[in-house]
């Protein structure tokens, strides 16, 4: 592999990480949101236990995708901010808001309340946020972001405002509520509140389902890149997600909550790392590679030092902070 | 309103909003670690006190530079595409170990915040020390890649535009970065302390004379005096470089529209580009070449040898350095005051117009630390890349920056609202369990 590719690998593994822990806190956020039954303020409870220690960690792996793809893929970087500008700015809104509104409440409680506008800030922004990334993906997988001669020539629209964006915005949304009820069956293990999450799990895991299987049949009208990418060289990791989506949703069903975390956690993986092996060598298909995007290499053997360097203190960090926060129920990771 | 005016206006607004809630960022945590290792080694509660009450605020004025520091990255290729698709290479890397810094940070605050009852003391205080480390590397990276805008080097330009021998690692210590980090490093100490002090001078003020309210004041009078100093001595050297390294920026802050041999220096005072003169200010002969130079009759170089559409907006930059300084000096007269009245008396000073400026300080180096980012920042116009990009090329051509504009505006206020008032009515809760 060339340095490049490392370097787009590592984007990935972030991107990955972003996806299994934030996605989570977003999903947490749609919960809030429709909170209900008699146990709802004990459910806004769990959820704001639940993220409390670490959604700031969690929100840094967007950080840095966005400042290790600048970096490593300036071109790609400059191009996508171009193409993707509304649906961006628009996440944007909802990332400010989502933390914004959740710190006020957690560190503001007696002053603001559970259930004021801030509540309600919360968790529509949690929706937004994650529907409105999912579209820009869209809008990249597709290979609708067209560049000629160094300029973006397919406008500000290309890709994500369409029915096939909107119907990926809705599998993205569905996913965050899906791993975010797995999750928290295992923080509410043996409470009345696993119950609640865990039909919650099942209804979310099955919209995601169906928006998935959707998005998979219109793929080769729709979106022909994606559909050349997963049926491509990404097909293996497509069929074992495929495999892996009914066991989650069984481990779901029949309060295997344990299992079902670890299978849910690993359908985002499958389903982002078949996009992207499938659609390899390109970073923004088709008219940009990862080669023709890259920095030059001095660039990206100093970005690599600093990411090799800096995971050294991360990662034993991480770990620590998820040994003392997720270890009330000896087995919850997240 | 075009394109461009509209992208520096949403950048300014947001580098405005967020340096606020980034350098508390940087100073609270040591302010922390200062007062709960003072509960440790006393075993006096008042100083847990004041940790937990910090630790509380924190909480939510970490949480709103995050968000905002967040829409800044965004922001940089939203707005300034071009110039991120030509500097990202280059500039990059300070940002990518500030990534680390920010993961470092949010780590180690997730567990100081949630983690008074779930970690022993010593421990909890040990997770106080990379919260203070990183909340300052952080600010030094990010001031780097501002440095190597104003100081572009570590790579050159090929014939066709093309960008040749990229050395990040010399882009990054560039030769505006040992005069531009420590200068921004111990501002953020000086508004850290400032800050801190005006809001325990007001308690005082309001006759809640308790020692709560005195170790306040003087651990922030502390942190304000020591970085003031430095401030001061920080912030000439950056005034010598600028002197010969940005000819227009300097000529700009001194309202210097000739070249002089033996330049005086303008205190106040109003540049009217018309006129080609500094209007009603005080004028102090051969003190900015001396300043500058070491030598009272050196030549300071005039605006007027630079084209008309090179030159930054003289009015801007003159009035916010004379506000810079001018706030600077009376922070230092405080803290000087101050401290000479606990030397000689031996017992903190309750004077009531000492403690309405201190209460002053806290706003005015809030306004120093803003007006010293618009010299930087509108000094080096029209560059967003000195003398090698200019700002008009590197803006988006996206549609919708109006309304983008209008509404991270008003997302702004609203933040800056409701944080005060959070931090007010906790204030208040405070004193109702005190
Ligand atoms: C509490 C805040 C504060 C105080 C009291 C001062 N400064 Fe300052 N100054 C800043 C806060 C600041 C800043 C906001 O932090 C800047 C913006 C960029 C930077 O590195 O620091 C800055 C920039 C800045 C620059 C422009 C540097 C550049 O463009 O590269 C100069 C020349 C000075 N300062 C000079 C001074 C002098 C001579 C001071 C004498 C008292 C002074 N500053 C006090
Ligand atoms: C946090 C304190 C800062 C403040 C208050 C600040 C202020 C400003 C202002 C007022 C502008 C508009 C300039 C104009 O219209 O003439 C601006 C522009 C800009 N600043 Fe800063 N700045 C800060 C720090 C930084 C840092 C650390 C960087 C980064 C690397 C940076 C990068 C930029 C960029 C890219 C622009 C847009 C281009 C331009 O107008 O030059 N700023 N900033
Ligand atoms: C273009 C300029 C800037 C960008 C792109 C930027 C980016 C960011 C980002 C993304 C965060 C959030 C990190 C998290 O999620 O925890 C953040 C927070 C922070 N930034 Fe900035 N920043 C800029 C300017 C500055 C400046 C000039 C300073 C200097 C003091 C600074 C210091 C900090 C600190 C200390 C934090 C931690 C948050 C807090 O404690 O409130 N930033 N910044």
């Amino acid at each position: 592999m060339s340095e490049a590719e490392i370097v787009a690998a590592i984007l990935w593994l972030a991107l990955t990480a972003y996806a299994v822990l934030a996605g989570a806190d977003f999903g947490g956020g749609v919960w809030d949101l429709l909170a209900s039954g008699p146990h709802e303020a004990e459910q806004r409870r769990a959820v704001a236990e639940a993220m409390g220690p670490v959604w700031e960690a969690n929100h840094v792996w967007l950080i840095f995708m966005i400042v290790g793809l600048f970096t490593g893929f300036p071109a790609a970087f400059g191009i996508l901010s171009m193409a993707l500008y509304l649906p961006f700015t628009i996440a944007l809104v909802g990332i400010v808001f989502r933390g914004a509104a959740f710190a006020f409440r957690a560190h503001g409680r007696e002053e603001v309340g559970a259930a004021s506008a801030w509540g309600v800030a919360f968790g529509g922004a949690s929706v937004i946020a994650p529907f409105f990334m999912a579209t820009g993906a869209a809008a990249v997988a597709s290979g609708s972001i067209r560049v000629s001669g160094g300029h973006l020539v397919s406008g500000f629209e290309a890709g994500w405002a369409t029915p096939y964006g909107l119907l990926v915005g809705l599998f993205a949304v569905a996913m965050c509520a899906y791993i975010a009820a797995t999750y928290l069956t295992v923080e509410t293990e043996g409470t009345p509140l696993e119950g609640d999450f865990r039909r919650r799990a099942a209804v979310a895991g099955l919209v995601a389902g169906a928006a998935a299987i959707t998005s998979l049949v219109l793929a080769p009208f729709a979106a022909p890149s994606l559909a050349h990418a997963l049926f491509g060289r990404g097909l293996p990791l497509l069929v074992i997600a495929l495999i892996n989506g009914p066991i989650a949703l069984v481990a779901v069903w029949r309060s295997r909550p344990r299992v079902a975390r670890i299978a849910v956690a690993a359908q985002v993986i499958f389903v982002l790392w078949a996009w992207a092996v499938g659609q390899w060598p390109y970073l923004v298909p088709p008219d940009l590679t990862i080669a023709d995007a890259a920095a030059p290499n001095a660039t990206l053997t100093a970005l690599l030092v600093v990411t090799g360097i800096g995971s050294l203190l991360l990662l034993p960090s991480l770990w620590f902070l998820f040994r003392v926060f997720k270890s009330r129920n000896p087995a919850a990771i997240y | 309103m075009d394109n461009v005016t509209l992208a520096r206006a949403t950048m300014g607004t947001s580098l405005a909003f967020h340096i606020v809630f980034a350098v508390l960022g940087v100073g609270l945590p040591l302010l922390m670690l200062v007062a709960e290792g003072l509960w440790l080694r006393t075993q006096d509660e008042v100083w847990l006190n004041l940790a937990r009450r910090w630790s509380k605020a924190f909480g939510i004025l970490f949480a709103v530079g995050a968000v905002s520091g967040t829409s800044l990255s965004f922001e940089l290729g939203l707005l300034w595409p071009r110039f991120m698709a030509f500097s990202g290479a280059i500039f990059g890397l300070p940002f990518s170990a500030e990534g680390f810094a920010f993961f470092i940070e949010a780590i180690f605050l997730g567990l100081y915040l949630y983690g008074w009852d779930r970690l022993t003391p010593v421990v909890h205080w040990l997770t106080s020390i990379p919260i203070a480390v990183s909340g300052a590397l952080s600010a030094v990276f990010v001031v780097m890649a501002n440095a190597w805008m104003n100081s572009p080097s570590g790579f050159r330009l090929g014939s066709d535009g093309g960008l040749l021998d990229v050395d990040p690692l010399a882009a990054a210590l560039n030769p505006s970065t040992p005069t531009e980090d420590p200068h921004m490093l111990v501002s953020a100490y000086v508004v850290t302390g400032s800050l801190v002090a005006s809001v325990y001078a007001i308690g005082l003020l309001r006759r809640r004379d308790d020692p709560l309210h005195r170790r306040g004041l003087v651990l922030g009078m502390s942190m304000a005096a020591v970085a003031i100093v430095l401030a001061g001595i920080t912030g000439d050297t950056s005034a010598r470089f600028i002197y010969q390294a940005q000819p227009a920026k300097f000529a700009s802050m001194e309202g210097i529209y000739h070249t002089v041999r033996g330049a005086p220096v303008h205190l106040g005072g109003i540049p009217v580009d018309s006129e080609q003169r500094v209007v009603g200010a005080i004028e102090i002969p051969n003190l900015l070449s001396l300043l500058a130079a070491f030598d009272p009759n050196a030549v300071v170089r005039g605006l007027d040898t630079f084209p008309p559409n090179d030159r930054p907006n003289t009015v801007l930059v003159h009035l916010s350095f004379d506000t810079m300084v001018g706030f600077g000096t009376l922070i230092g007269l405080t803290a000087a005051l101050f401290w000479l009245l606990v030397i000689f008396r031996r017992r903190l000073p309750m004077w009531r117009p000492l403690l309405f400026l201190i209460v002053v300080t806290g706003p005015a180096s809030v306004m120093a630390m803003e007006a010293g980012w618009f010299v930087t920042e509108f000094g080096r116009q029209p560059w967003i890349v000195y003398e090698v990009l200019r700002t008009s090329e590197a803006a988006t051509n996206a549609p919708a920056l109006g309304p983008t504009f209008l509404i991270f505006f008003a997302i702004y206020i609203g933040l800056a609202v409701t944080t005060a008032r959070l931090l007010l009515l906790q204030a208040k809760r405070n004193r109702a369990a005190a």
